[in-house]
């Protein structure tokens, strides 16, 4: 019952973020407008308990989510068939550049804490 | 025999066909990574697309029939996202340390990530939609989506190549950090799961928290700040030099 509750305030908080995302002039999807509505609202204990019972299954078996999208691939084939080396190094390249400029910065920037403190 | 083609053809045509099919293969590729030490080439995302789309073109069945079994997986990446809250949530205090520090990480590291991929794919003269499909590439896949039609890309394309770059970072991720000298104490795992979730979203965030816990909750929280900074930065960006 738990999970089911947590189940329905996570489609509730969806249904609300997707009617804000309509009304609103900022271009913010539906389930990212549900999160930063339901970010603050988890102080309330009820929420959270619900809430926490059905999102750390979605969480932790999010990976599967992805493959119905992931084998849509096969549709596109046609058009990333004749481009595919180049667009696997451009995946390659920018996946990991973003990576080490990511680590790059949080050193540099907590570096820099440890120096002052 | 004609009784076997007659039921497969029934089967292959329900909704039941592609629901069951995504998850009896997912459970099966997630026990072979469970069973070899969680080796990054086993990842089970990655051997779930491939098994099922070299199947469905292998029985040339349409991938429309696939995903209408499938859609209800796919559906619940809008909760997933939403549920993304209790990350950020369970980490409020360190994330308001440090909170401009990880916003001007997330951002730079999203950003250098989706500029190098547009620039690249500009320099190599591929097709402006596919070089804007790419710009989403860092967040995960719905949201990318919707990120992709906003600015003139091709959603379909742009989950693909989300779903890839999540792979590419979950494959590569651990050689890349040993060659750059990231090491294992509690701030390295800290640094290697934010880095994971930046660029490679649910499905780097996933593969952290296989790997360790603190890399797990950074990723978490990383991948839900990407969500939030890319579906603002690129809009913003279009409209400004669109």
């Amino acid at each position: 019952m738990q999970a089911l509750i947590g189940f329905t305030l996570l489609l509730l908080f969806q249904v609300f973020g997707e009617a804000l995302s309509r009304v609103l002039p900022l271009q913010l999807p539906g389930p990212v407008i549900g999160l930063l509505l339901l970010w603050p609202a988890l102080s309330n204990t009820w929420i959270l308990q619900h809430v926490r019972a059905v999102a750390e299954f979605l969480l932790a078996n999010l990976s599967l989510l992805f493959v119905p999208v992931g084998v849509g691939v096969i549709i596109h084939l046609d058009v990333l068939g004749p481009i595919w080396w180049q667009v696997g190094l451009i995946l390659l390249l920018s996946t990991l550049l973003g990576l080490v400029v990511t680590v790059a910065v949080l050193v540099g920037l907590f570096r820099r804490e440890g120096d002052d403190g | 025999m004609a009784d076997f083609v007659e039921l497969w053809t029934y089967l292959s045509a329900t909704p039941l066909f592609g629901l069951t099919a995504t998850l009896l293969v997912y459970v099966m590729c997630a026990s072979v990574y469970q069973h070899y030490d969680q080796s990054p080439w086993l990842n089970p995302v990655l051997w779930s697309i491939v098994l099922i789309g070299a199947s469905l073109l292998w029985l040339g069945l349409p991938y429309q029939r696939y995903f209408s079994g499938a859609q209800f997986i796919h559906f619940l990446l809008g909760p997933a996202v939403v549920s993304l809250a209790l990350p950020l949530w369970l980490r409020r205090t360190e994330l308001r340390q440090h909170f401009g520090r990880l916003v001007l990480a997330g951002f730079l590291g999203g950003a250098v990530s989706a500029l190098s991929a547009y620039g690249l794919a500009r320099w190599l003269l591929l097709p402006e939609s596919v070089a804007l499909s790419l710009i989403p590439k860092s967040v995960t896949a719905p949201v990318a989506m919707g990120l992709a039609q906003s600015i003139g890309g091709i959603p379909e394309l742009a989950a693909v190549f989300a779903v890839l770059s999540g792979l590419i970072g979950a494959l590569l991720a651990r050689s890349l950090f040993a060659l750059i000298r990231v090491g294992q104490t509690k701030e390295d795992w800290t640094r290697r799961g934010f880095a994971l979730g930046t660029v490679s979203h649910g499905i780097g965030a996933a593969r952290a928290i296989q790997v360790n816990p603190q890399a797990g909750a950074y990723a978490g929280l990383a991948l839900a700040m990407q969500v939030v900074l890319a579906s603002l930065w690129i809009p913003a960006l279009f409209v400004f030099f669109g």
